[in-house]
């Protein structure tokens, strides 16, 4: 197990979103990556990990309007679970 | 697959956060009616829409606004815009907006253009309305490229740059040299503000922010001409897969069509 701190979170409005996938490099903390699903229109949509810090990058650089960005009071903790696989 | 590795975990991002937290960015700006078009994935015009937007609301000047709009992929977004606006023939707004300024001297003017309305269509309508001086600020989407015809050359169209009728690259000896449109008007001595921006990278798109509002402020202080320009991702017309525009948009276009202030208070910043 690892903890990891959020400062921030983001709403993901996943029906929109075209899969460009600007957002991903885009977030400094890199804790956006693509779905293996699909949305309604076909898309793969971002998918948010622990440890975002509410920077708003994200919303900066999506072309449709994907992103809702909010700061925590406090910082919120997750437990991560470390899966191995076998080599 | 080999190797360890941890599986990240998911976290739920369908509804605002259940814990204590202040909302630090919406979804769209406060000057946009909806957030659903029609353009491309991973265009950068709706990224320089929602910049211009932003600058405007933040200068509180919305119910004075009026803005002019050119034809290109851009004006598809006209129907998002909660502003008022007036619909020009191809490379004519900075016609319009001088004229509507002249009528509203108080309203903030300005125009919404593509590189092809504006450098190839109507390249003497912003020359003279910026050699006259006037009182507006004309904003430039440049993608190098006749998006919403199929992706063509267009007159800003970088050296080597690929695009429908250029597939081997542009090559100064054959199709000519590309106008370096913000170079140019910063030139001529009618002009009190000109910057060009960039939407490829998260920072670029904060500082195209910047330009507008200081563009917005200068003319409302009666500066005179005002200019921003915008690079703009256009992955279709380009031939490229989107996550590749912001860096071929920085590398190709942003080498050539360089960033930053270019004239402020009427004053050169570089030569
Ligand atoms: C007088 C006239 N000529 C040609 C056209 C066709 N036309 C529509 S959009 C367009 C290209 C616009 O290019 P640009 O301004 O760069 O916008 P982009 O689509 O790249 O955003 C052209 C040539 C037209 N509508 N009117
Ligand atoms: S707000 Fe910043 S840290 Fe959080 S997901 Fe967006 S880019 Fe990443
Ligand atoms: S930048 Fe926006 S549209 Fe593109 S993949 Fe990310 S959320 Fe989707
Ligand atoms: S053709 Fe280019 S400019 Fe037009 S919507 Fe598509 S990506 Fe954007
Ligand atoms: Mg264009």
């Amino acid at each position: 197990m690892s903890q990891v701190e959020s400062r921030g979170t983001v709403v993901i409005a996943v029906d929109r979103c075209k899969g460009c996938e600007l957002c991903i490099p885009a977030c400094p903390p890199a804790v956006l990556s693509m779905s293996v699903d699909q949305n309604a229109i076909g898309f793969a949509y971002p998918e948010l990990a622990p440890g975002c810090t509410g920077c708003g990058a994200c919303l900066l650089v999506c072309p449709d309007f994907c992103f809702a960005v909010y700061g925590y009071d406090e910082p919120v903790l997750h437990e991560e679970e470390d899966t191995a696989c076998a080599p | 697959m080999k190797g360890s590795m941890t599986h990240r975990m998911k976290l739920d991002t369908a509804n605002p956060p259940a814990q204590a937290a202040r909302q630090k960015g919406s979804f769209a700006s406060g000057l946009q009616l909806t957030t659903d078009h029609d353009l491309c994935p991973g265009c950068g015009e709706p990224v320089a829409l929602r910049a211009l937007l932003d600058a405007v609301e933040t200068l509180g000047l919305a119910q004075r606004t009026i803005g002019v709009v050119g034809i290109g992929c851009y004006t598809a977004l006209t129907s998002m815009i909660d502003l008022d606006l007036i619909q020009a023939l191809h490379g004519r707004a900075p016609s319009l907006a001088t004229g509507a300024k002249r009528m509203r001297p108080d309203a903030l003017l300005f125009t919404l253009q593509g590189d092809g309305d504006m450098v190839n269509e109507g390249l003497q309508e912003v020359i003279h309305t910026a050699a006259r001086g006037e009182n507006v600020t004309c904003v430039l989407l440049n993608n190098g490229v006749f998006g919403e015809t199929g992706g063509h050359m267009t007159a800003t169209t970088v050296i080597g740059q690929r695009t429908k009728n250029t597939l081997e690259g542009r090559d100064a000896a054959y199709h000519g040299h590309p106008i370096l449109i913000g170079d140019l008007l910063a030139g001529l001595g009618g002009t009190s503000y000109v910057a060009r921006g960039s939407v490829h990278d998260a920072a670029g798109v904060a500082k195209t922010r910047k330009y507008f509002e200081r563009a917005f402020e200068s003319q409302m202080r009666g500066e005179g001409f005002s200019f921003v320009e915008v690079l703009t991702m256009c992955p279709t017309g380009w031939f490229v897969p989107t996550k590749e525009g912001p860096g071929y948009l920085d590398e190709v276009m942003g080498s050539v069509h360089v960033t930053g202030e270019l004239k402020v208070g009427g004053v050169l910043k570089r030569d």
